[in-house]
């Protein structure tokens, strides 16, 4: 009996999985947006679990946000096949980031595709 | 009239548990396209497939940058030679994710925690509360990382039998007459398998990566029993939880010099109904012997710097 009211309870939990599925991977950020900026790079930080680049945008009007967006972790990238090395970015590089931004609106992003100075695509695809 | 609805209900309730016992012994069951935690346009960056058009298999770089050269297209292997597992061994392939040469992302590969109600593992009543008390980053259940309550967020040891599960890449395997040492790339982490004919400990002591003993069960297939891990550690990415009565068996066995598979099957009683398998005849291939393995520490002060730069300003 007890193992028939097991099965009964997995029966009803099989009927309702929708509420498993309300969430994902990159819980703070806003999966639904994906938005591309140019910038100055001001910091690249290689480390784990993530890489950091942190970029200035300025905007028409001449105010600059500090934008900070994270990569895969190096190691990760580097078995990927993409290698992030220390000297991939320096301050002053130019770059064009498309990244997923966070939710509450913070210039905090995670990197999708980054195209570096010399015009190589840099892409990340893990969650 | 009594008598037709008396019977209908007996056939809907054995239609019913039918259903429920089909989908419960198919921990493997095949499913078609991208798994739900990909679909829709708020999970579609959960899974590379869904981000690349025409994801490359560029030749990889090992962690001196060296380039290593991708396995020649149809060659055939050596046969395997007996009783060797040694060799730096790389997860083959692409998983259901689109994720190429890394597993476990969302969780044990064979039931990973992407929608699907099957690849629930069978937790018991004190299993699914313990899964609860989890607040894992990856998986159906994610919650932002500064909510998170995962042991590696504070630089915990993954502990066994996650290193086995948890983002799973590259592995290096060395031999001796008496031990098999499993060299984990993530976390440079590394254990050590028993060969000596000692038992499994009766009574032991938990550490975070518990006791194992292995044997060999043929000329290429050694089996591994593992017990002991510390009830801290979870199984992997997705917080399955698992209590002190776990015990792990693995199955590392070698197709030919070039390719291996692994199986992992965990029992915990307490926290699952039944066994479930976690890792099933997972492909890995041999690297070069020269492959540079990458140093994916867990290092504290970068793990607070990334909690205050980045997890912190997003969590509210």
């Amino acid at each position: 009996m007890k193992r028939f009211g097991f099965l009964i309870a997995s029966f009803v939990f099989l009927l309702a999985p929708a509420p498993l599925l309300a969430h994902h991977g990159n819980a703070a950020y806003d999966a639904t947006k994906e938005i591309t900026v140019n910038g100055v790079v001001t910091e690249w930080i290689v480390a784990n679990p993530h890489s950091l680049l942190k970029f200035d945008v300025t905007d028409d009007k001449g105010s600059v946000t500090h934008w900070i967006v994270e990569s895969g972790a190096a190691s990760v990238n580097q078995a990927r096949g993409v290698r992030l090395t220390r000297q991939l970015l320096k301050p002053g590089d130019k770059v064009t980031v498309t990244l997923m931004p966070a939710k509450n609106g913070q210039p905090v992003g995670r990197i999708h595709r980054l195209v570096l100075p010399d015009g190589r695509l840099m892409v990340n695809d893990l969650p | 009239m009594q008598n037709f609805v008396a019977r209908a209900m007996v056939l809907i309730a054995f239609v019913a548990i039918s259903a429920v016992a089909y989908a419960q012994s198919s921990d493997t069951k095949e499913h078609k396209g991208l798994p739900p935690i990909c679909q829709g346009e708020a999970n579609r960056f959960n899974c590379a497939s869904a981000t690349i058009d025409g994801q490359s298999d560029a030749p990889a770089v090992d962690a001196w940058g060296r380039s290593v050269a991708p396995p020649a297209k149809r060659a055939k292997s050596a046969p395997a030679a007996r009783h060797d597992l040694s060799g730096i061994w790389q997860v083959d392939g692409v998983d259901e994710f689109g994720f190429r040469g890394i597993l476990g992302i969302f969780g044990a590969p064979a039931l990973p925690s992407d929608g699907y109600p099957d690849h629930e593992p069978p937790y018991t009543k004190e299993g699914l509360e313990a899964y609860h008390r989890h607040k894992p980053v990856f998986g159906v259940d994610a919650v932002p990382a500064a909510q998170s309550n995962d042991p590696v967020k504070s630089c915990d040891p993954p502990g066994f039998p996650r290193s086995d599960l948890h983002s799973l890449s590259t592995m290096q395997i060395l031999q001796t007459p008496v031990q098999m040492v499993v060299l984990y790339a993530r976390y440079k982490n590394w254990r050590m398998i028993w060969a000596d004919g000692r038992e499994l400990p009766q009574d032991p002591d938990p550490t975070w990566d518990g006791y194992s003993v292995g044997k060999w069960v043929d000329d290429t297939t050694f089996v591994v029993q593992s017990n002991g891990t510390d009830e801290r550690t979870w199984l992997d990415n997705a917080g399955r939880p698992h209590s002190d009565a776990l015990r792990v068996e693995e199955r590392f066995h070698r197709v030919d010099r070039d390719h291996m598979e692994l199986t992992v099957t965990l029992n915990d009683p307490k926290m699952y109904a039944r066994p479930w398998v976690a890792l099933d005849k997972q492909p890995f291939r041999l690297m070069p012997a020269d492959f540079a393995m990458s140093e994916t520490r867990c290092s504290p002060s970068e793990m607070a710097a990334y909690d205050s730069l980045v997890s912190a300003p997003i969590s509210k």
